[in-house]
């Protein structure tokens, strides 16, 4: 294989079984990525074909090739400057002609096209019938069926790409071609534009995208020619505002064409299998009831498989690995066995711990997503998500918070405008998760006796009150701009790919790993030399110099700098504060912490505490994903800021009232 | 094959009842959302379905032969000529 890879691109509408198909034709042989510049995940890999290598790319899922998106950039981007050697387009049978469309999209570019028709399965269960030949001859690219989840049609598509790759002479689409009351309209556009079109476009598509109103090729070609020039440009644009509309529908004509001779559709009347499931589970009452249900199970699951699991890996496995070190540690430096020991071992423990929890909540993502029960979950969610300027797509993320915010942090990438996608994540961090409840289920007994899941309760719905009045504010200030129109389309059911999700679990796993693992490891070093340095004693330590230095803010709530020392350590795993208190205040076997606690502090500060605990920063695992996935810093520490203010405001608010009690 | 049923306004999509259809008429609207429903297939000339209708929330329509969920508030901007009763 001494000859260079022909490069294959992957482009198709999002839940077309795009994953799956990449998986199987790369197998292992696949890395991970961003695209250059971007927070969104590129997957490239490799296969080969009679001694051919390919090298497959996978293009964001976009329904079109409209500047509408940067998913929708980086896939025609890739496409015009790259030079792909094909492009595979992956299409969903059963959604025949909403698939065509990216197809239309596609076909005026340089590169050839390959059609492959996937879900031939779903379409048959929904009483389509589709002859692939017929829309091949009427399509003029090739059209290979396949049923990828059951691995039908990929030799054939192999076969197909090696075909056109070595005899690209012999591609000859038929292109759409625009509605004919805009043809004068595009030609005086064309005319105008010759000779100042970047280099890589083609001139007809240029045309094309600038009366679709294209920002992107709009300030492009301004940036070609003279302001005279694009004056002339801009005119007959303004003169023919509904071009938009026109374009679209010509290709809507061209894609009706195309599928009237190929598809057979079902006689009126009958109805299919996701029409009589989606009676219930897009209902508004009993889809609400389904998707408790659902979740329901989901923290079952979690909490009778993923909370044990973790318990014993924090026992047995870092336990054990601490001991092991330990001993064979024993005759090395003190320092240096605290900092193996406590600093290194607490933070892979805590690494370590996460990855139960993640896996099942990825697990029963993928899940939702892959049958297609995911797009009904925000259908029946939108009218509450409303209220926060957000929608449906939201809800599952932030649902998912109340097991870890790391998963949910994570969840946001099913959100596709960017602007809610961000604001999704600063929210997930105020939903309570299992660590924080395990703080609060310690504490409130010793302040609250009896009323202790009452107040627990209320904590929670305080959490839940902040997060909505934090997201209608951050609505309409920072996030301030068009909300994203709520419009998405609903996939038909369909059995999912153990495959697909095992590998999506595998890869977010991994991804936490690599990047959220080794900030942990870095904060909980940090944090257990501020303990121990320089005396080597918790109570005389830099930590606890920091908490007497921030006491007078901690007055405010109530705290001393006990208080604040638990705060400041519960910043590594928010269940770090009890382990910080029971060092503090010397619990033992006389008396257990809660009951120290309730004789050092009166019951204001001890509400006090519990509020402040349950919105206070977001742990060094989150803090880590909100970096990876908002793309900066910045909005890490916006984030950090924010909830800080939230806390500490919310921690001397309810000081203050609950003494008037 | 249709039985024209003396309508011949064109309301907004959201007034329509579940299993009625309408040919879509006239969309109004922002650049961005014009674009992604024109993409999606809300196009003049095209036939819609109205699946799911409980008068308030979201609706679902069928249109080019796909399910898509849409707010009402982004339904109100698609204007339709009715086709049957229901």
């Amino acid at each position: 294989m001494s000859e260079k890879a022909h490069t294959v691109a992957l482009a198709g509408q999002p839940n077309v079984g795009k994953s799956t198909l990449f998986n199987l034709l790369t197998g292992m042989n696949q890395h991970v990525g961003n695209w250059p510049g971007k927070t969104i995940e590129q997957k490239v890999g490799s296969f080969t074909c009679n001694g051919n290598l390919y090298r497959l790319v996978d293009l964001p899922g976009t329904y079109s090739l409209t500047a509408n998106s940067v998913e929708e950039i980086i896939a025609r981007d890739f496409i015009i400057k790259e030079r792909p050697d094909v492009v595979v387009v992956l299409l969903d049978a059963a959604t025949l002609e909403h698939n065509l469309y990216l197809v239309a999209e596609l076909l005026p570019l340089p590169a050839p096209v390959i059609v492959a028709l996937n879900m031939m399965d779903v379409a048959e269960q929904e009483g389509l019938k589709i002859e692939p030949e017929v829309l091949e001859a009427a399509l003029g690219v090739r059209v290979v069926p396949m049923i990828a989840t059951k691995n039908v049609g990929t030799r054939e598509l192999v076969a197909a790409i090696d075909q056109v790759v070595h005899n690209t002479d012999q591609y000859a689409p038929k292109r759409p071609e625009i509605r004919a009351d805009h043809q004068q309209v595009l030609e005086e556009i064309e005319a105008l534009i010759a000779g100042y079109v970047p280099e890589a476009y083609p001139q007809d598509w240029v045309a094309l995208k600038l009366m679709e109103g294209d920002r992107e090729i709009t300030r492009l070609v301004r940036e070609q020619m003279d302001s005279e020039r694009w004056e002339k440009v801009h005119q007959v644009l303004r003169a023919h505002d509904d071009a938009l509309v026109a374009v679209a529908s010509g290709r809507y004509e061209w894609i009706g064409r195309m599928v009237r001779a190929a598809v057979t559709r079902p006689v009126a009347g009958q109805i299919g299998l996701t029409e009589r499931i989606d009676r219930w589970a897009a209902h508004p009452l009993w889809g609400l009831v389904i998707l408790a249900v659902i979740l329901g199970l989901a923290f079952w699951l979690t909490y009778s498989i993923g909370t044990p699991l973790q318990g014993w890996l924090d026992s047995a496995v870092v336990g054990g690995l601490a001991r092991l070190l330990s001993s064979l540690l024993a005759s090395a430096p003190l320092w240096l066995q605290g900092l193996i020991t406590d600093g290194a071992i607490g933070g892979v423990g805590t690494v370590i711990t996460f990855l139960p929890i993640l896996i099942i909540f990825f697990a029963i993502l993928g899940l939702l997503e892959d049958t297609g029960y995911m797009a009904r979950a925000a259908y029946v969610m939108d009218r509450f998500m409303h209220l926060m300027g957000l929608h449906g797509k939201s809800f599952l993320p932030l649902f998912l918070g109340f097991g870890c915010n790391v998963p949910a942090v994570m969840g946001t990438r099913v959100i596709e405008s960017r602007r809610a996608r961000l604001l999704t994540i600063m929210l997930a961090p105020l939903i309570p998760c299992a660590a924080r409840m395990t703080v609060v289920a310690f504490l409130a007994p010793a302040f609250f006796g009896r009323a202790a899941a009452l107040v627990s309760w209320g904590l929670v719905l305080l959490n839940l009150i902040v997060l909505a009045l934090a997201g209608v504010v951050l609505n309409r200030t920072v996030f301030k701009g068009e909300r994203a129109a709520f419009i998405m389309e609903l996939p038909l059911y369909h059995a999912p790919n153990g495959r697909t999700i095992g590998l999506a679990v595998w890869q977010h796993c991994l991804a936490f790993l690599k990047k959220a693992g080794s900030i942990i490891l870095a904060i909980s070093i940090l944090v257990w030399a501020l303990s121990v340095l320089p005396s080597g004693d918790l109570d005389s330590s830099i930590l606890a110099s920091i908490g007497h230095f921030l006491e007078p803010l901690g007055r405010l709530m109530g705290f001393d700098w006990r208080l604040m020392v638990a705060l400041l350590t519960s910043l590594v795993a928010k269940e770090n504060s009890i382990a910080t208190l029971g060092v503090l205040f010397g619990a033992g076997e006389q008396a257990g912490l809660p009951e120290l606690m309730a004789a050092n502090f009166a019951l204001p500060t001890g509400l006090a505490f519990l509020v402040v605990q349950m919105l206070f920063i977001p742990c060094a695992a989150s803090v880590a994903v909100i970096r990876q996935e908002a793309g900066s810093w910045q909005w890490a520490l916006f984030n950090v800021a924010l909830l800080l203010g939230i806390s500490l405001a919310a921690g001397a608010l309810t000081y203050r009232l609950a003494g008037l009690l | 094959m249709e039985q024209q049923t003396g309508h011949s306004q064109s309301v907004p999509l959201h007034t329509l009842l579940p299993h009625q259809r309408g040919i879509i008429t006239d969309l109004s609207g922002g650049h961005g959302l014009l674009s992604r429903m024109a993409t999606l297939g809300f196009t003049p000339g095209a036939e819609v379905t109205m699946v799911q209708n409980f008068g308030h929330g979201p609706l679902i329509v069928l249109i080019r032969g796909a399910r898509v969920a849409l707010g009402r508030g982004e339904a109100s901007k698609v204007y339709v000529r009715p086709l049957n009763d229901v």
